[in-house]
């Protein structure tokens, strides 16, 4: 039995696709078999992030159509064999995604996988509840700023009564915390909300905390998840995440002021 | 309060505090109104209008609460009427 997560947050720009392709990358290095879908049809940035764009040839509405089969559409990244990608279709309507269609591919994706990551657009509307509908985990990516706090805890409300689990008694969809964009500098000014301020006020558990950091978009220009890059605070503290998802006890790292020492400085570190 | 206080505290006080006392409110008012069943703002239309046959209210003088814990649910209608002379009939 796969394990279903969706990576969501209602409002945009906030690391969805970048956490995306970071956990996927994550629970593949691991040597679980992993499956990263793009729901955002029209607009489509996984293969990008992934850097697996010239290699789409079929789609998840084609496989919806039943115009390709299932194996025709995924792509096995090049890195990491147990990691595949299903990108979205750019030119479709996002209505082709249907909740019987989703299902279906869900169920096969679910016969040869561990785990299935599901990449959420924006918003509440009918890609984003597609995304979550038949999830078993959540991931809020949430930065620590009132807009996407407020659309963070909205998306909690969609999760616990629009879901599948909700809509059959099962037990409720496991939601976790993402604080990305994190500046710990900030933080001690009083400029910016606390990890402790967003808990708070969300109450969730937290899966990670990532700081705001040079390597996302250095990593995204070459597409490789940032993940891979494990020199980089980023991709330690994703990884981190990653190891706290598949049940690891770790503290927290990377939300204190970094002191620079003249090497590290001279280093770039 | 001198002015080094009303420096001080401002200091003290960052905009991440306002941050997120705004949020708190805001939340604690959306998770408010997302638990509650979806008849209320229907309820508290044609419980006005009822009212509003007998006595002279307004809209913002009657409030509808749902309230909800493990054991039971509340449903709080609160209306505010007017001074005796402003009612009708009688």
């Amino acid at each position: 039995m796969a394990r279903t997560i969706v990576i969501t947050s209602g409002k945009g720009g906030v690391g969805k696709t970048t956490t995306s392709a970071a956990l996927a990358m994550g629970l593949a290095q691991r040597g679980h078999r992993t499956v990263v879908i793009d729901f955002d049809v029209g607009l489509r940035n996984l293969d990008l992030i992934m850097g697996c764009e010239r290699r789409v040839v079929y789609d998840f509405i084609n496989v919806i159509n039943g115009e390709s089969n299932i194996n025709q559409a995924l792509i096995r990244d090049k890195r990491c064999d147990s990691l595949y990608v299903l990108p979205a279709s750019q030119t479709r309507d996002k209505d082709a995604l249907t909740k019987e269609g989703v299902g279906k591919v869900l169920e096969d994706l679910g016969k040869s996988f561990d785990y299935i990551v599901c990449d959420s657009p924006a918003g509440i509307e009918h890609g984003a509840h597609m995304a979550m509908y038949y999830a078993d985990d959540a991931v809020v990516v949430t930065n620590p700023e009132v807009s996407s706090v407020r659309d963070s805890d909205r998306m909690l409300g969609i999760l616990s009564s629009k879901s599948r689990r909700a809509e059959q008694n099962q037990p409720p969809i496991r939601e976790y915390l993402l604080l990305t964009r994190y500046s710990p500098e900030r933080v001690a000014k009083g400029e910016m909300l606390s990890v402790g301020d967003v808990r708070e006020i969300l109450s969730l558990d937290l899966l990670g905390v990532i700081p705001e950091s040079k390597a996302v978009l250095t990593a995204s220009n070459s597409g490789v998840p940032v993940i891979m890059d494990q020199e980089s605070d980023a991709g330690q503290a994703y990884s981190d995440a990653v190891a706290r998802y598949l049940g690891e006890d770790l503290p927290h790292r990377f939300l204190e002021i970094k002191k620079k020492g003249f090497f590290s400085r001279m280093l770039g570190g | 309060m001198g002015l080094l206080d009303l420096f001080r505290s401002h200091r003290n006080k960052g905009t991440a505090a306002i941050a997120k006392e705004r949020l708190q409110i805001l939340v604690a008012h959306d998770r408010a109104t997302r638990n509650q069943p979806s008849y209320l703002p229907q309820l508290q239309r044609e419980l006005l209008e009822v009212i509003r046959k007998y006595v002279d209210v307004d809209m913002n003088s009657i409030s509808v609460n749902y309230e909800q814990d493990e054991t039971r649910e509340v449903l709080e209608l609160n209306i505010v009427l007017p001074e005796v002379a402003a009612s009708k009939g009688s």
